[in-house]
């Protein structure tokens, strides 16, 4: 053996012994399962899940045509449109009013991040208790329910108008803290000089924020979109407790998610349907990651 | 400066009112929660904005009854666990593949980097039944395993070893501290502050997991305190007071870590925007 090919083969061992841990989870629990979804996409199986047999791979097209999966899909965009520009909006609108050197303004950012500590279960039980039409604190307000009689009949989360707002709504709080902390932290990273030197060029309030701010805190805002937007397809907690999927028989806030892992989801007891969902799932969302990356980014202002 | 009359003066003082705006609506569910918990059951109906009656029987009947205190501690078991063995596992293949030559590197790289792409709910349902075969549902290593390697630790970890001169490990290989020394003596201290990021960005996720702890638990031993939570909504909705209780209980100790961990958690939260 040359000394080449020595140096080449001596690290393998111990290369195995450090990779050897990481692969096998990442096969066992993400490559496989993948494999084995895409396979199973294409089965019927039993309730118990334990006989299947193939119907042929025409069961993605029968999915993606199916109208429970088109209006998942639909939910779920909606969610996002939702969710995803106004949770980023009141984050840099929260991050840009509290950059300012004053007194107390500690207090307030701790309060604007106070929501990063809340989970998904936390926060939807507390809308749950804001929300809900007979024990709820909205629906004990005399005064709110005489000007809004849905909160009490049928309830925000029951009426097939307002349930899929109520639940982004609950949802945009719970993100909150996090979007204030990222994007604060972006504004702090803006060199002080620049906004001065726009400021002494006679730029104004609004346009310095829009000339020098916003194209800075492009590859944050960024991130930030990219983090909600997956946050918002993968919704599932607050679905779970705040509407299970309902109400019926709209299943007005039946997202993909949902639609696959729900307890009041219609496909509920065939794995092969769910499998194939999950699939779809996937697709759609690395469609969705190339897309914000290419179009995003390229107008994202990495600075030097 | 708070006093001043000039229009600057003005402007700070529209300022403190958004300000204070927005801290009262962004407080105001967390307010009636709290409210909730410390009335007693009779009155949680009658005027929930105002604390009109105080009690810490709620909060007691919501601690023993709900088991919150044995959900508590399944979470922290299995977001210790995960947390500790991720950041093992990531400096493990993170120096494999910063420091070692071996055959097929890019391949192996490739196929970690692959499996970033794809997200949990869709690999959960296949997942379930593994766990299940194995016999772990209802268990800690059920819970845990899944879990144990990240793709993203060792992408995040690799970054700051590359910067690394490799003459450096090279000068190590031959001072005969070999490749563990190194590794304990430059290039972990080197990742600290990378490690410290990732652990608490680890531990939140591995916390805050709600879907797969409801899937694979059936055993009220063994909820954490996500799937618990859901467990007590579920159970209780004729006491909601109870219900907020258990919900406040289960905020305080990821409070509690948020504070004592406040240096790194800007760099947890974004430890993914990494420039590229």
């Amino acid at each position: 053996m040359t000394v080449a090919a020595r140096r080449r083969w001596r690290d393998v061992p111990l290369a195995a012994a450090l990779l050897g841990p990481s692969l096998v989870v990442l096969v066992a629990f993400v490559l496989y399962p993948l494999g084995r979804a895409v396979w199973l996409g294409q089965q019927r199986c039993n309730v118990q899940a334990t006989k299947c047999r193939s119907v042929g791979w025409g069961q993605y097209t029968d999915v993606l045509k199916s109208n429970e999966f088109q209006s998942a899909v639909w939910v779920t965009l909606k969610f996002a449109l939702i969710t995803v520009p106004i949770g980023l909006a009141l984050g840099i609108g929260l991050a840009v009013l509290a950059d300012k050197h004053l007194r107390h303004i500690g207090f307030f950012r701790t309060i604007f991040s106070s929501t990063v500590a809340t989970s998904v279960a936390v926060a939807s039980l507390m809308w749950l208790f804001l929300l809900q039409p007979s024990v709820g604190v909205l629906a004990n307000i005399g005064w709110l329910n005489d000007l809004f009689p849905v909160i009490k009949e049928p309830g925000l989360l029951n009426d097939k108008g307002t349930a899929l707002t109520s639940v982004a709504i609950s949802s945009i709080w719970a993100n909150l803290g996090f979007t204030f902390i990222v994007i604060t932290a972006g504004l702090q990273g803006i060199p002080r000089e620049l906004q001065e030197s726009a400021f002494v060029d006679g730029a104004g309030g609004w346009r310095r924020f829009t000339n020098v701010t916003l194209p800075l805190l492009s590859p944050t805002l960024l991130f930030t979109t990219v983090v909600l937007t997956s946050r918002a397809f993968q919704a599932y907690g607050e679905i779970d407790l705040l509407t299970n999927g309902g109400p019926v028989p709209q299943q007005s806030t039946t997202t993909v998610t949902y639609l696959i892992y729900g307890s009041g989801s219609i496909i509920k007891s065939n794995e092969g349907l769910k499998a194939a969902v999950a699939v779809l799932l996937f697709v759609i969302l690395l469609g969705l990651s190339a897309l914000q990356f290419r179009g995003l980014g390229r107008r994202v202002h990495y600075g030097s | 400066m708070a006093l001043d009359t000039t229009p600057k003066g003005w402007r700070t003082w529209v300022r403190y009112a958004l300000l204070a705006s927005m801290a009262i609506i962004i407080l105001f569910p967390i307010y009636t929660t709290v409210i909730a918990s410390l009335k007693p059951g009779n009155r949680v109906l009658r005027n929930p904005l105002v604390p009109d009656s105080f009690t810490l029987d709620v909060l007691r009947n919501a601690w023993t009854q709900g088991r919150l205190g044995r959900y508590l501690w399944n979470s922290a078991v299995v977001a210790v666990i995960v947390t500790s063995v991720q950041l093992i596992t990531s400096i493990m293949s993170a120096y494999a593949f910063s420091f070692l030559r071996f055959p097929l590197k890019r391949f192996f790289f490739a196929i970690f980097m692959a499996t970033l792409l794809v997200p949990f709910e869709v690999t959960l349902l296949v997942n379930r039944r593994t766990v299940d075969s194995l016999g772990w549902l209802n268990t800690y290593q059920g819970l845990a395993v899944p879990f144990l390697a990240t793709a993203f630790g060792t992408f995040l970890l690799r970054q700051v070893f590359m910067q690394i001169p490799k003459d450096l490990n090279e000068a190590a290989a031959m001072d005969g501290i070999g490749h563990w020394g190194f590794m304990r003596e430059v290039a972990v201290p080197l990742v600290r502050p990378t490690l410290g990021a990732l652990g608490l960005f680890s531990f939140l996720a591995s916390w805050n997991q709600y879907l797969w702890p409801s899937m694979i638990t059936t055993e009220d031993d063994m909820n954490t305190i996500q799937s618990g939570l859901r467990l007590l909504r579920s159970s209780d909705l004729d006491k909601p007071n109870l219900i907020m209780a258990g919900t406040i209980i289960a905020a305080i100790p990821i409070l509690v870590v948020l504070v004592v961990f406040q240096r790194q958690l800007v760099r947890g939260l974004t430890a993914g925007a990494v420039k590229g």
